[in-house]
């Protein structure tokens, strides 16, 4: 699936990004702990997250996610958004939970990769 | 050999949002250097989880990186209260940090697991009330 699938399933909008509509996803995970993240990730593309702050978007960074997805209506600020742009990571908000948000995902043929 | 490049970070304990920008530096110089992804990957969450450790433990620090056409080494120095039992320390899952550390998605106690993991060669030298260095070294 693209990151424009992930929107329109989650019913989500994107915050920017949107140029990278078309980038194929493979694998997902969904984590508000940013140490779990970068101890299980392997080739995640796209990140659901309820925490909000600068540091989600370091994190991505870091392990090259490119396409954020804060669930519960959580909204980025300004500058996270400045943060992702100049790493042409793609954020979108969606206002379903993690349990659901996940699951509609992975019902529509995304996985979260191989368990270590 | 003297073709290798060193670079130093200071590294500021006032605003965690910046936390994090020296280890997006070094990336970025691998990237442009054409390092292999893989060892791009291994340096990146390795040296994030140390500069975070010194500005939520450590009240922030220094840290030197020394890239050679062999490999990376990253020493990260502070002078934090240093760490009672490293052992400890080392496990997954033990931390001391604090709720509010925790609400910013970090003290999972998975840090320095994950520099473990990611690195190929970890030093951790510690004194009560001196500080703490960790030496990383990371191969091409
Ligand atoms: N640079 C440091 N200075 C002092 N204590 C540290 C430092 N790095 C790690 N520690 C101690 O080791 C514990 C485990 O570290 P870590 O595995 O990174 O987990 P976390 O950062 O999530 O607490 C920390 O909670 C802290 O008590
Ligand atoms: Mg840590």
């Amino acid at each position: 699936m693209t990151i424009n699938d992930v929107q329109t399933i989650l019913h989500g909008r994107f915050i920017c990004g949107e140029e990278h509509a078309e980038r194929e996803i493979h694998s997902a995970c969904g984590s508000d702990m940013m140490s779990d993240v970068l101890a299980f990730v392997k080739d995640q593309a796209v990140l659901l997250t309820g925490l909000c702050n600068p540091q989600v978007i370091r994190t991505a960074e870091m392990i090259d996610i490119y396409c954020i997805v804060f669930i519960r209506g959580k909204k980025p600020t300004e500058e996270m958004v400045e943060m992702a742009k100049e790493r042409d990571i793609a954020i979108i908000c969606t206002d379903h939970r993690m349990f659901n948000a996940c699951g509609m995902l992975y019902d529509n043929g995304l996985r979260g990769g191989k368990p270590y | 050999m003297s073709d290798s490049l060193k670079l130093q970070y200071v590294i500021s304990d006032e605003d965690f949002t910046r936390a994090g920008e020296a280890s997006g530096d070094v990336k970025a110089k691998l990237k442009m250097m054409g390092v292999n992804p893989e060892v791009i990957r291994k340096v990146s969450i390795a040296m994030y989880e140390g500069e975070i450790n010194m500005v939520i433990h450590a009240n922030g620090g220094v840290i030197d990186v020394i890239i050679t056409t062999k490999d990376i080494t990253m020493i990260l120095k502070d002078k934090g209260p240093g760490i009672k039992d490293v052992d400890l320390a080392m496990q997954a899952g033990y931390s001391t940090a604090s709720e509010n550390v925790r609400a910013l998605g970090f003290g999972a106690g998975m840090g320095l697991p994950n520099m473990k993991k990611y690195s190929d060669e970890m030093n951790i030298e510690t004194e009560i009330g001196v500080g703490t260095t960790v030496t990383m070294k990371v191969y091409f």
